[in-house]
């Protein structure tokens, strides 16, 4: 399903979008021209280290660090990524 | 039937509309402003009322924020009104006519944090352009459109569609992706307001609308996602309503030229409600407490076929204003749907759009003059057939 998203791959926002963290909600939202998502936990974290510099392998890694112990960590990172590319929130930064 | 029960927590008014101005150098024939607008001319909301509705209203949640009017930039405290909602972190859209928009002042925009401007455009002919906005704007569009990309903004290009420009929207398209924007809304007029006045004029036959439909997706094909097109479909051809702004104060919050608060653009034509004022009540008021905004939230208030309709929380009964205008009762079902009783005058409206007689009439520009008569009771024979037009 993700094998579209490689580890080496950068990402970074979509162009014009912004991330921004709601105190009053506790969560991240992405706003667009014409749109905003409220982003859950988990993608606010995976979206947030999204910064046109680091690979997936480095987003990857720093979330383990980040949060040891939680199981399939990097399937829910491509399967996360994956969508958000589908949705045009995030571009690819790199070429490979 | 029972009393509002609040089970549910109440929505957050995410987006907040801000007409700061029903003042507008254009003349359209589809606007959707309300037909009475000079009422509402000379008594605008001051610069410290505007910037306190923004922070009230960021700090109940709103976070994306339309400035627009009438035409926005004929306020001279624009660029205040934009700094403020880009410190508050508001994702702030300017909706504009082009006409104002000066390098200076687009500069100002950018330092004080406006993300997005949305330009509005009517044809590729300068000719259809003047006439349907009875202005002489169209050079200046082109221009203002290229500053807007010179300014880094992303470009929103809206083009109201009728029956006089729906066969170019080829050509539309093709201009749109030259200069380079980012969305395109292909809006079919909805009628409301001077739209109304102007349906037999402006709607389109069903044939001239597939093929729209059938050219806009075969240019998305080709364009991909460099630049995202929404065709927003004429509720007059679908067979079920529009789930209007969402649901009646569920997401939109609305705040008009004089502090009025409404739920929707065109909630001013219901009879019998009375809607909150920032000069008199705070926002959270309106939102939360006031009886015109609690009036239509949720499905309490539901008559037949809507209330045992199997789909009613799909489109919540569609459009309070359009069932009152149409059939007569803010209550009933939206005529759109076709298991409304009142279905026929929609049906109606589809069979005259086929009669060149009918939509060769007169067009009723927006402008203070005819806004006047309206007022005036002089144009009765054509607000009479719609119920609450002034
Ligand atoms: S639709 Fe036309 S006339 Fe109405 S507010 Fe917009 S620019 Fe002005
Ligand atoms: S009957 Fe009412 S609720 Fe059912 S589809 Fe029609 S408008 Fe919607």
């Amino acid at each position: 399903m993700s094998d579209k998203i490689k580890s080496d791959a950068v990402f970074g926002l979509a162009r014009h979008f912004r991330l921004q963290w709601e105190d009053a909600q506790q969560n991240y939202v992405l706003l667009f021209p014409e749109g905003m998502v409220k982003l859950n936990g988990g993608a606010g974290e995976v979206i947030k280290r999204l910064d046109g510099k680091k690979t997936v392998a480095d987003v990857v890694a720093e979330l383990q660090a980040a949060f040891p112990g939680v199981p399939e960590l990097e399937a829910d990172v491509l399967s996360m990524l994956d969508l958000a590319l589908g949705k045009d929130w995030i571009e690819q930064k790199n070429s490979l | 039937m029972n009393k509002k029960t609040h089970s549910k927590p109440l929505p957050k008014p995410f987006w907040l509309l801000a007409e700061i101005t029903y003042r507008c150098p254009l003349h359209c024939a589809f606007c959707y402003n309300p037909t009475d607008f000079v009422n509402y001319t000379h008594n605008e909301l001051s610069t410290e009322a505007w910037i306190k509705v923004l922070r009230d209203a960021r700090q109940m949640g709103a976070l994306q924020l339309g400035i627009s009017g009438g035409e926005p930039l004929l306020r001279d405290d624009i660029e205040e009104i934009v700094a403020e909602a880009g410190s508050l972190g508001y994702y702030s859209n300017l909706i504009t006519s082009g006409v104002g928009l000066t390098e200076k002042r687009i500069a100002e925009f950018k330092r004080g944090g406006l993300d997005h401007i949305q330009l509005s455009m009517h044809d590729i002919s300068k000719e259809i352009n003047n006439f349907i906005t009875d202005t002489n704007t169209f050079e200046l569009k082109k221009k203002v459109a290229t500053m807007i990309k010179d300014y880094d903004f992303p470009m929103v290009l809206n083009v109201v569609i009728h029956r006089y420009n729906i066969e170019h929207i080829g050509e539309i398209l093709e201009m749109a992706e030259q200069i380079g924007a980012n969305y395109v809304e292909l809006a079919n007029t909805q009628y409301y307001g001077w739209s109304l006045l102007n349906r037999a004029q402006l709607m389109p036959t069903r044939e001239q609308l597939i093929k729209a439909e059938a050219v806009t997706n075969k240019f998305r094909e080709r364009i991909g996602s460099k630049m995202k097109i929404y065709f927003v479909v004429p509720d007059y051809y679908a067979d079920r309503p529009k789930k209007c702004m969402n649901g009646w104060g569920e997401v939109f919050m609305i705040v008009t030229a004089d502090g009025t608060v409404l739920p929707c653009h065109s909630a001013r034509v219901l009879p019998n409600m009375t809607f909150p004022n920032v000069q008199e009540h705070g926002l959270e008021w309106a939102w939360n407490e006031s009886p015109a905004f609690n009036k239509y939230r949720g499905d309490d208030w539901m008559k037949e076929p809507c209330r045992s309709c199997p789909d009613k929380e799909k489109d919540l009964g569609g459009c309070r204003c359009q069932a009152l205008m149409l059939a007569g009762d803010a209550e009933l079902a939206d005529p759109v749907c076709e298991l409304s009783p009142a279905h026929g005058v929609i049906l109606q409206a589809i069979e005259d759009a086929k009669n060149p007689q009918l939509a060769a009439q007169p067009i009723l520009f927006r402008n203070d003059k005819n806004s006047r008569k309206i007022i005036d009771g002089e144009l009765k024979h054509l607000t009479d057939e719609f119920h609450a037009l002034p």
